[in-house]
């Protein structure tokens, strides 16, 4: 790219700037943090599912010695939750439980040991409640409001988010094709598993401020949850977030062991430390929503996609969480990725007995997308025509505006799926692989970013703010918080190169809200296109304020001056160079400090209708992807022999950074189709696996090889042109696998995860003349509500009839 | 809570520490509890996921099972023990180079498995990699780059 070769740093392969603190051990996470006279926390969870909580008698715990101090949840009545609508959580349970693992007391003792046998002479007398399990279950059953999971949330029943709306006209659309596609796939659900486990650390000191650390994605609406929930002012509440072990959307949300840390910090007046067991993070989860999805599509002889009417179920454990927006997210993104001239989407999400489901990397579209893709592939089959080729004929325009309203700016998909098709020689593997091998490709596309934030406002999503002082170091302040994926490298990376220095040379200072102006938060794949645009006009700025100081030194124009390599030179007086420090010292001499400050607010969304505010974003990321797999004619034993992945980045921050991202997330989707989930025992409603053995995620040797392709394209609304690449490349994984099975042996596995005994008994199924295919058959029978009708944009206005 | 303390002698990257401690704590809990030494990480604390790895006369054991009583008269290497001086070990540079860290949480672990690796056998190949390190976990890199960087340092080393 030409473009990009005019950049000193952006879009090279460098080293992370955190990289070789962390590799050397010097890296300090959370739980690494020791302060003097630390007390130890511990949160006793219930054993029940479901109950009312009869009594609970703490004063033998508050006997043992060593313990200071130990709570329940009536001292902390205020509830929250991330979402404003759905602030249905109590740091500890006040009057039922809602499912294994939900606290109901809390402890500060001596050290962890004592506080764990505290938790032990805890009597809590429970009155069990039918639990409920299953997503079918919760939907279904009516009941009276003692006997639902939250009696003052949702929409009756276990109902907790319940929406439809239309585009076009989907039944005219179905009536004018020539055949119709329906089907029913269910993706189970999983979690985010990062290494680090939860861990935060509360100190409330002498004048009545309360810091805490925590490995939270979210620092800022971490802070405004402590404030209301502890109903401090927010001035009096300080959120350090310390380099997080990984996050996945695990760690998006407010929880019970930080709110717990700070309330026993206030009461005992020592810092004190919870750090989650592995256990409790299961328990914590927020992870993969399963969903149940029903499918019907329509469509042309000639492989024109007419209309889609696609309905999801989630089950969302028992709270709110993200639910709100992860119940649109899996109607949101279909449109983005093929051209859907009439779409309808109805979505119900319920609460059940289980931890609560959240954000996991995707948030409520990789499901969809799995879906989705099997039916482009089923469809291609009946067709006969190549499931590229499908993809192509029904590939969306950049510069458009889906029939839901997303605006597409760039777009590389078709440059994509292009790519991976030659790379992989997919034409010539496709149905032409000896049996038991197979090929199989499937497309994906991710926001960058949310275009809303998660309470209402009109404010900027990120900021970055710049020093530069008279030694010529320069300091950015960012609320950022690099969980992994590299934000303190973008950060750096693009200031250094606006002011012509090395990233190695800026300072960072991040994710403290005493210190760093607001980010919302290391989700949804924001921080390159939201903090990287903050930053650039930051860095921009300082730019501009530091040669304006250094013209009026030299007394000639600021456009003469050039700042590069460390120097800054007038272009028509070349030999003479001064040092970024020397210049510095010039401009503080003419401005005063050198402060400046940059804001990014993403464009406004094009839809109006209810619910048009989860699925815009500034840009769109685009994947292709295709799978090879070998399984095993006789033990239908599956290895993926190779991944061939094209990811449409637009430019690259960070080369390396972003194969980084790729192969994360093509490891994470390989999890998800294989091996990853999160069942429960259904009579006792406890999570089968707590533990990292029997939670089976992806070894060293499960890895096969991947191949990155980077599609590039310059994107005008990312910083230098960038696009996400934290997320996106998962989502065509998992059906790409199982296109891939089908192609080997035959059988559709229309659920996840696909493991060996699924494609045998299919294999099975087969081989006696049956379909051949695992997988749900049926939705719940429930009524959506009358679905919003929303007029398509303009140009998809008689788009059905010019089709006909 | 009262328990029952007892003085160990530990050796640990070369030097030799005498500490009073409860008899159940794990080698992990003394590395990062009554030593400071916090690069040891964990990530379950029950032998599943080799994030406390270090290593004992050199091979890897994980620390959240192991008793310090036992470790007495072995030489303890945690990594911080790795580099030499400030000079970070080829691992450590290979790891940081080629992006290898990401969240960097399993890094301390991976680092020390590869470690012990590469004392034994100076050229593994992929799969004796791959091998090695199954017992290491990590969520984020999808462990190409780590099988990458251990090759990079074995090339180094040479
Ligand atoms: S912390 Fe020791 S193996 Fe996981
Ligand atoms: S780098 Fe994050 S777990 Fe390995």
């Amino acid at each position: 790219m030409a473009q990009a070769q005019e950049y000193a740093h952006i879009g090279k392969p460098r080293p992370k700037v955190d990289a070789m603190n962390k590799s050397m051990g010097i890296t300090k996470f959370t739980d690494d943090i020791e302060l003097p006279r630390m007390a130890f926390g511990k949160l006793l969870r219930s054993t029940q599912a479901h109950a009312k909580i009869k009594n609970i008698d703490v004063s033998e715990a508050e006997k043992l010695p060593g313990v200071y101090k130990v709570i329940t949840g009536h001292i902390l009545p205020i509830q929250f939750g991330i979402m404003p609508t759905a602030e249905d959580e109590h740091a500890m349970a006040t009057k039922k439980v809602r499912y294994v693992g939900d606290p109901v007391a809390a402890v500060a003792a001596v050290d962890e040991e004592t506080a764990e046998a505290a938790c032990e002479l805890i009597k809590v007398e429970y009155e069990p409640i039918d639990p409920i399990f299953s997503i079918e279950k919760a939907v279904t059953t009516s009941m009276d409001a003692e006997h639902r999971i939250h009696e003052d949330f949702g929409f009756g029943g276990n109902i907790h988010k319940i929406v439809a709306m239309e585009f076009g006209d989907v039944d005219g659309a179905f009536e004018q094709a020539d055949f119709i596609d329906e089907g029913v796939y269910f993706f189970e659900g999983n979690t985010h598993l990062p290494m680090e486990q939860h861990s935060a650390i509360a100190h409330y000191d002498g004048t009545g401020k309360l810091t805490m650390w925590s490995a939270t994605q979210t620092p800022h609406y971490v802070h405004r949850a402590l404030s209301k929930v502890l109903e401090l002012p927010p001035n009096k509440v300080r959120i350090i977030a310390p380099p997080t072990g990984g996050g996945f959307g695990g760690k998006d949300d407010p929880f019970s062991h930080e709110i717990a840390a700070c309330k026993l910090s206030m009461l005992i007046g020592r810092p004190v430390k919870f750090t989650l067991t592995r256990e409790e993070v299961f328990y914590t989860h927020r992870g993969r929503h399963p969903v149940l999805m029903w499918c019907k599509t329509g469509w042309k002889n000639d492989g024109t996609l007419m209309g889609m009417h696609f309905k999801s179920f989630l089950d969302g454990g028992a709270h709110g969480s993200y639910g709100p927006a992860s119940t649109y997210y899996t109607g949101a993104l279909q449109t983005v990725t093929c051209k859907v001239p009439a779409y309808k989407f109805e979505g119900v999400r319920a609460f059940t007995n289980k931890p609560p489901c959240g954000p996991k990397r995707g948030h409520g579209t990789p499901q969809p997308r799995f879906a989705v893709e099997i039916v482009f592939d089923k469809v291609a089959e009946r067709l006969g025509i190549d499931p590229i080729d499908l993809r192509t004929k029904n590939m969306i325009d950049s510069h458009s505006l889906t029939v839901n309203w997303l605006q597409i700016t760039t777009c590389g998909l078709q440059e994509c799926l292009d790519k991976v098709g030659e790379a992989s020689d997919f034409k010539n593997k496709h149905n032409k692989l000896p049996h038991g091998k197979g090929v199989g490709v499937a497309v994906g596309s991710y926001i960058c970013g949310a275009g809303l934030p998660i309470y209402w406002n009109d404010l900027p999503h990120s900021e970055v703010q710049l020093q530069v002082d008279r030694m010529g170091t320069v300091t950015a302040f960012s609320g950022a918080i690099d969980i992994g994926q590299g934000s303190d490298t973008v950060l750096a990376t693009i200031v250094a190169e606006v002011l012509g220095l090395d990233p190695s040379e800026i300072q960072l200072v991040t994710a403290d809200t005493d210190l760093t102006p607001i980010d919302l938060g290391s989700y949804s794949s924001r921080v390159t296109m939201m903090m990287g645009n903050a930053a650039k006009e930051s860095a921009e700025n300082m730019r501009e304020l530091m040669l304006a100081g250094v013209a009026e030194h030299l007394k000639v124009p600021a456009e003469r001056l050039e700042m590069k390599g460390g120097h800054v030179w007038d272009t028509e007086n070349p030999s003479e160079k001064m040092t970024f420090r020397k210049a510095a010292e010039l401009a503080e001499t003419h401005k005063g400090l050198l402060g400046s400050v940059g804001s990014y607010r993403p464009p406004r969304k094009k839809g109006s209708y209810k619910g048009s505010g989860v699925g815009p974003s500034p840009a769109y990321s685009y994947s292709a992807c295709v799978a090879q797999v070998d399984v095993d004619p006789e033990t239908a034993e599956i290895k993926v022999e190779k991944i061939w992945m094209a990811h449409d980045i637009g430019e690259c921050i960070n080369e390396t950074l972003v194969l980084g991202q790729v192969e994360g997330s093509v490891y994470m989707g390989l999890g998800e189709a294989l091996m990853e989930e999160y069942p429960y025992r259904d009579k006792l409603g406890t999570h089968k696996i707590p533990s990292m053995l029997d939670y089976k995620s992806p070894t060293t040797k499960d890895m096969p090889p991947v191949e990155t392709i980077l599609v590039k394209g310059h994107e005008a609304r990312g910083p230098f042109g960038a696009k996400e690449v934290g997320q996106g490349p998962l989502l065509p994984i998992m059906p790409a696998i199982a296109n891939a099975v089908y192609d080997a042996v035959g059988v559709r596995i229309d659920e996840l995860p696909i493991t060996a005994e699924k494609i045998l008994a299919a294999m099975e199924q087969k081989e006696k003349d049956g379909p051949g295919r695992i997988g749900p058959d049926k939705i719940p029978d429930i009524e959506f509500p009358p679905a919003i009708k929303v007029e398509p944009p303009d140009e998809w206005k008689g788009k059905l009839s010019s089709l006909e | 809570m009262d328990t029952e303390k007892t003085l160990l002698t530990l050796h640990v990257n070369g030097e030799r520490h005498e500490l009073l401690v409860p008899v159940h704590k794990t080698l992990l809990e003394v590395l990062r509890e009554d030593m400071g030494l916090t690069g040891t990480k964990h990530g379950c604390e029950v032998g599943e996921c080799g994030t406390c790895t270090v290593l004992v006369d050199g091979l890897p054991i994980l620390s959240c099972l192991s008793l310090p009583i036992e470790n007495q008269d072995q030489e303890i290497t945690t990594i911080e023990g790795v580099a030499q001086g400030s000079e970070p070990h080829p691992l450590q540079s290979a790891f940081t180079q080629l992006g290898a860290a990401q969240c960097g949480y399993c890094t301390p672990g991976m680092i020390l498995t590869a470690k012990a690796l590469l004392d034994e056998n100076a050229d593994p190949d992929r799969e004796t990699i791959e091998e090695a390190l199954s017992g290491n976990l990590c969520r984020c890199t999808g462990y190409l780059k780590i099988f990458e960087a251990v090759e990079m340092a074995a090339e180094q080393s040479k």
